[in-house]
């Protein structure tokens, strides 16, 4: 299991699913008392909570296949920026209710199509773990999609801030499909798909999505990148600066 | 356990398990949640196999804690939990026992084969007629409720309301 594949390659990927997870995770849960409605706020709160719980899964698999004795946790809050492999999408400022529930949509739709893929793996523990997260995200992507056409074909101050966030954020969602040689090492091996091999399907939800919504679509854009090979915006340090304040100040801190 | 004492049989082990509660909905126990997926002895250590519900359920731990002290309690020292992810959790599991008691506390039990798929073809054309699940309210019965979030006060729930006794409930989610 695995053992044909570089270790190395192996972990990059893993830390970069991971931390993809942890990382939208977190700013979903920094509205935790701030939403518009109650609803919303419970709604968003519970969905951090699933992604944080898909991270404990992924990045305890990173540690395993790193061997070096590291646990989750101690990846997720011993890390600097530079060793993080989140997409600058996920570490985008939540913005207004509108732009956290576009970047939902926009992340969904490429993490439903990543994780049906994922269940064929050839690794049983990267496929056991998609077989249980790909039935959170589901509910994900179809509370992110109702909403985005909600807020979309809705008023027309929703509609313009709807726009404004499509407009911001689609050219942080080409990093989703670039792939370097740690991809072309675990896609060889069969553990992943490769990266482009998603964008037919994600290219189909969006469009249909965005119609629905009455939006217009950015077409071909400028695509921002760097976040997977470590190369982070500003926004990144202030996450964990919050996140990682506790084992940083206090370390090997339990309750 | 000691040396020469007999063991308790699985049945018993398994009929003490079913008197740990959920810690978040106490009516229920753990095997009416389906969530214990394996008791058996392995030698002279006992291994229970528990799946979590929800990849992020804050509840795993204190339920791994509670069925520790359940069976400590009992006399069993040699003990071991052991995760199991796959096959995922599904509410088809929650015993018809289980269901019932969900209902009678208030919650409106699971409606199987409903669980969401991500595929949003059909939904979006769906949409548009407002069509929804005919969930129950568990306090009056009435068929005549609507959802409020997909998302209620914990993830495995959806937040719903009863137009005719304004009831708002949970619905245990489908998944």
């Amino acid at each position: 299991m695995g053992s044909a594949v570089n270790q190395a390659a192996f972990f990059e990927w893993l830390c970069r699913v991971g931390d993809n997870c942890l990382i939208l995770g977190h700013r979903v849960s920094e509205w935790c008392g701030h939403s518009p409605v109650l609803e919303e706020d419970i709604a968003l709160a519970n969905q951090a909570l699933d992604l944080i719980g898909q991270t404990q899964f992924w990045l305890g698999l990173a540690a395993e296949v790193e061997g070096k004795g590291r646990s989750a946790d101690q990846l997720a809050y011993l890390r600097d920026a530079a060793a993080f492999r989140n997409v600058l999408l996920v570490e985008r400022p939540n913005g207004d209710f509108g732009h956290t529930l576009m970047r939902q949509f926009l992340f969904d739709a490429w993490h439903i199509e990543l994780l049906r893929a994922l269940e064929k793996s050839s690794d049983a523990r990267v496929a056991e773990i998609a077989a249980k997260a790909v039935k959170e995200v589901a509910y994900h992507l179809e509370r992110s999609a109702d909403l985005v056409i909600r807020l979309g074909d809705g008023t027309e101050e929703s509609r313009a801030r709807m726009q404004k966030a499509l407009d911001t954020l689609y050219p942080y969602t080409g990093e989703l499909f670039m792939a370097d040689a740690s991809d072309e090492a675990v896609v060889a091996a069969g553990i992943a798909p490769a990266p482009a091999s998603l964008k037919a399907a994600w290219d189909a939800t969006v469009s249909q999505v965005l119609a629905e919504a009455t939006l217009t679509h950015p077409g071909e854009t400028y695509q921002h990148k760097g976040g997977r090979k470590g190369v982070h915006s500003e926004h990144l340090g202030f996450i964990l600066a919050e996140m990682q304040f506790l084992q940083r100040a206090y370390p090997g801190a339990t309750w | 356990m000691q040396r020469g004492e007999e063991r308790p049989g699985i049945a018993e082990i398994r009929g003490w398990l079913s008197e740990v509660p959920d810690p978040e909905i106490p009516v229920i126990s753990l095997t009416d949640l389906g969530i214990i997926r394996d008791v058996a002895w392995q030698g002279e250590t006992l291994v229970v196999t528990v799946t979590p519900t929800y990849s992020g359920c804050p509840a795993t731990g204190v339920i791994n804690l509670d069925i520790e002290k359940a069976l400590r309690d009992r006399g069993i020292s040699d003990l071991r939990l052991e995760r199991q992810l796959s096959p995922p959790w599904t509410t088809d599991w929650i015993t018809a026992e289980g269901r019932e008691k969900l209902r009678a506390y208030g919650i409106a039990p699971p409606i199987d084969g409903t669980a969401a798929d991500g595929r949003l073809a059909g939904r979006i054309a769906r949409l548009s007629g407002m069509s929804n699940l005919t969930i129950a309210c568990p306090r009056c019965g009435s068929t005549q409720t609507r959802k409020v979030s997909q998302f209620g006060s914990t993830p495995c729930k959806a937040s719903y309301v009863c137009n005719d006794c304004l009831e708002p409930f949970d619905y245990f989610k489908c998944i």
